[in-house]
């Protein structure tokens, strides 16, 4: 935000390391140390999981087009809930964050790679690895895990065969998370270039540092958890088995100690996207820049301290009811401070709508109305009203598919041309844009409606009553979900030459007053900055 | 590489992928074992095998390149940054069990035994239960045993434990004093204590399942029991194997005063087991 580049080595003349180009063939990406590699694989596998989750939702939206039993049978129908969570979050969502990571941390600090590359390697391999245990379990005797994403106890002990494999998954997918994010940590603190302080790094470097550190401290947590179903399961222990003085309801603590944070875990690098596109097309510094850091750091320590608002309806002491009341209704504030930030980012900006920035604004409109339904669900005796009905569903979409994954996609858009040398079809990204953001909002919105009235979550069939906003909703979702094939189509025919037009270094107009990565050619070379860039500090941009 | 301004990046690294297999192959194999599967436990050593096979290669690599002075001052900070925020990880873990004792011993075993809303519960379901701990809950589970004691061989493994992390700082010193004959008996010593540690605990365990009646299936007491200890007794493992290794490498003449991560990185853990244990002993034997 705040640092431009002097001068940087010509890389193309830097003979020190012109025999550490890319290994030739597939290889090169099984073995490969390389960040901008790593980050590929990673956004690579991340985009064929969103489609392979959102085939999971397309089954789900499909039989609860009409009420009665359509296509699957119920257990199937519950897996495909429980799968189709588990795919988008560990398989989707958090990786292709953790690919723009690898890509653009080290251009934006100005380091050569990450700071423990062969780490790097391993954490990428892990996460494939765990995704395909998860996956296997869809071809198990019983069936993938139907308990929900979640994983209670004492329901999720009666999945078949597949329960080690899914708590094994949990364990790889954990390891892999927390070398990922040692890996950042250890890049931010040690490997930015002379000059490039903690506070003028672009705030995708900031959201990152934190949300890194909530990883490595939650995953162990969800670890441990899943660790002791496997033994109430197959060694006789008794944690969540209040016949031997156990308490299943502690497992819903734990796993919500862990859940929670992971949720910001998948916002946090969403809001450092936001904040690095939103100035770029409003010409204008970002808005509050430490105030920004500030709302980040302490949304991420609120995080840990709220856990049981997702619990309200379990039997909790009142004292303890209205303690994650309260200490929830405090995460408004700081998320507050970010939203009116790019709203002032935007004020008197000399804006332009191309598709990252159209999916950038989208983002703060709908993420703000999930954050309102949020709010609405702290206030625990409403709450009641709303526990495991589909306005949860329709809250915790909103924050995550018109959030998460449009600021994926408007950052696809964003660093595309700077990865690929080549230009996106606008036309078809405005499409798919338009496209998305109205069928987003028929999928979701009606599902508040149908949570309102009563209908509960992760059921196969409902009362005709709710027949008519779940019609319009699944419409909604076949919409979206056929809309999406326009990114991939997209992200193909850009990788392929795209428009075929030359684009520049900085690619977007005065981009390179935003960040370090626009001041390199595009796309940048195999290795980035081969000795440490000189970054004059200037004043806030 | 030699400049000192130059990063280092290491090319082409094969370790990893090995890793990975040894990882889900021992995971799969475990998993189809507890399935019933009669090649699962095969499937699992296989991976296992896999697994120490790599560990031996990507570190001798990794202390190969060190001594070859491959590694600046930078690259030492982002390993040491590494087992921090790993020994972290490690925390939060062991919190999670920490956690779960504390929970069931002052909030969901006195629910059970009638208190807050809990009245009806108890006298509905389980008037008779004493919820007092130690306990194996309302339905006896396990049936009798009888809880460990703190002043036997759990205390004098504390003397162990706490003797060890200061030979490891005797041994430290001696490093720094370029005393290689301090660093390796030092060595030699913790590592002694670590697995006369593991050796004490193996019979404290037997003791507990065939004269106390005390199991891992003993309700709530011997889940928290013989987990938190379980897990804490695989970490002295580990680590007494990582500063065995230092020990192999220290008499190879590793290691130079100003630059000796290996063992830093064993010392920290050993500590980091240390602590773990002292809590232990405090809420697990003691209270």
């Amino acid at each position: 935000m705040s640092a431009v580049i002097a001068e940087h080595d010509d890389h193309h003349d830097d003979h020190a390391h012109h025999d550490h180009g890319p290994e030739k063939g597939l290889l090169r990406w099984i073995i490969t140390t390389n960040h901008k590699d790593i980050g590929t694989l990673y956004l690579l596998f991340a985009l064929a999981m969103f489609f392979v989750g959102g085939g999971m939702a397309m089954i789900i939206r499909a039989e609860l087009f009409e009420p009665g039993m359509q296509f699957v049978q119920p257990q199937f129908f519950n897996s495909m809930t429980t799968m189709h969570a588990l795919v988008m979050v560990f398989g989707a969502v958090m990786p292709a964050f953790v690919g723009l990571a690898n890509w653009m941390i080290p251009m934006m600090i100005g380091a050569p790679d990450m700071a423990l590359p062969r780490m790097n390697n391993m954490s990428f391999w892990v996460l494939v690895a765990g995704v395909l245990l998860l996956a296997s379990t869809l071809f198990m005797e019983g069936g993938a895990p139907a308990g929900g994403w979640t994983l209670y106890p004492p329901l999720v002990l009666q999945t078949g065969k597949a329960l080690p494999f899914a708590i094994f998954s949990v364990h790889l997918l954990g390891i892999s998370s927390i070398m990922g994010a040692i890996n950042i940590i250890a890049t931010i603190f040690n490997m930015r270039a002379p000059g490039m302080t903690l506070m003028k790094m672009p705030l995708f470097v900031w959201t990152w540092l934190i949300t890194a550190f909530l990883l490595i401290a939650v995953m162990p947590v969800f670890a441990g958890a899943v660790t002791m179903l496997l033994t109430d399961k197959f060694f006789g222990t008794s944690f969540f088995d209040a016949a031997g003085g156990g308490d299943p309801v502690l497992y819903q603590h734990i796993f919500w100690f862990f859940g929670h944070p992971e949720v910001y875990i998948m916002i946090l690098p969403t809001f450092g996207v936001a904040s690095t596109i939103i100035p770029v097309f409003a010409r204008k510094p970002l808005f509050g820049y430490s105030s920004m850091v500030y709302a980040t750091a302490s949304i991420a320590f609120l995080s840990f301290i709220v856990w049981a608002h997702h619990m309200f309806t379990v039997g909790m002491p009142m004292a303890g009811e209205l303690y994650f009341m309260y200490a929830t209704m405090l995460i408004a504030i700081p998320t507050g401070v970010k939203v009116f930030n790019w709203t002032a980012t935007m004020w008197k900006g000399a804006m332009t709508f191309e598709t990252p920035m159209l999916f950038s604004i989208a983002f703060v409109v709908l993420f703000t109305l999930g954050g309102f339904t949020g709010l609405m669900m702290s206030i625990a005796p409403s709450d009641f009203q709303y526990h495991d009905t589909y306005f949860i569903v329709a809250h915790f979409h909103y924050t995550l598919v018109p959030a998460s994954v449009f600021i994926l996609m408007a950052a696809g858009y964003y660093w595309l041309p700077k990865w690929t040398g080549h230009m996106y079809n606008e036309k078809i990204g405005q499409l798919h844009f338009w496209l998305s953001v109205v069928s987003v909002n028929i999928l979701f919105f009606p599902q508040h409606f149908l949570g309102l009235a009563g209908m509960p979550r992760r059921i196969p069939d409902y009362a005709v009553q709710f027949a008519d906003w779940n019609m319009i909703s699944s419409i909604g979702g076949f919409i979206f979900g056929a809309s999406q094939l326009l990114f991939l189509y997209i992200v193909i025919d850009t990788v392929r030459g795209g428009t075929g037009e030359k684009v520049s270094d900085e690619v977007w107009e005065d981009a390179h007053k935003h960040g370090l990565e626009w001041t390199l050619p595009s796309p940048p070379p195999y290795h980035t900055f081969t000795t440490p860039p000189t970054v004059i500090p200037t004043e806030h941009f | 590489m030699s400049s000192s301004d130059a990063y280092y990046i290491p090319h082409k690294a094969t370790w990893p992928v090995m890793a990975t297999a040894g990882l889900v192959t021992t995971l799969a194999g475990f998993a189809n074992h507890l399935n019933g599967s009669a090649s699962g436990a095969t499937m699992m050593y296989i991976g296992l095998a896999i697994f120490i096979a790599m560990l031996a290669g990507w570190f001798t690599l990794q202390a190969t390149e060190s001594e070859s002075g491959m590694y600046s001052k930078q690259v030492g900070i982002s390993y040491r940054m590494g087992m921090m925020w790993f020994i972290f990880s490690e925390i939060m873990f062991f919190a999670v069990f920490f956690g779960t004792l504390w929970y069931t011993r002052n909030l969901s075993v006195p629910w059970l035994g009638g208190e807050g809303t809990g009245a009806a519960t108890k006298e509905m379901l389980w008037p008779a239960f004493d919820a007092t701990w130690p306990t194996n809950g309302p339905a006896n589970v396990g049936g009798e045993f009888e809880p460990m004691s703190a002043w036997g061989l759990p205390f004098l493994n504390t003397l162990i434990l706490l003797t060890s992390g200061v030979t490891c700082t005797w041994a430290h010193h001696g490093l720094l004093a370029k005393n290689r004959d301090q660093l390796i008996k030092g060595l030699i010593a913790t590592v002694g204590l670590g697995f006369l540690f593991v050796a004490f605990q193996a019979i404290e365990y037997h003791e507990a399942y065939t004269e106390m009646g005390l199991t891992l299936g003993s309700g709530i007491y011997g889940s928290t029991f013989f987990m938190l200890t379980g897990f804490h007794g695989f970490h002295v493992c580990i680590g007494a194997i990582i500063l065995s290794v230092v020990l192999f490498r220290s008499s190879k003449g590793h290691f130079k005063p100003e630059n000796h991560f290996a063992f830093e990185a064993a010392a920290w853990y050993w500590h980091f087991v240390d602590v773990v244990w002292l809590g232990l002993f405090i809420f697990v034997y003691l209270m």
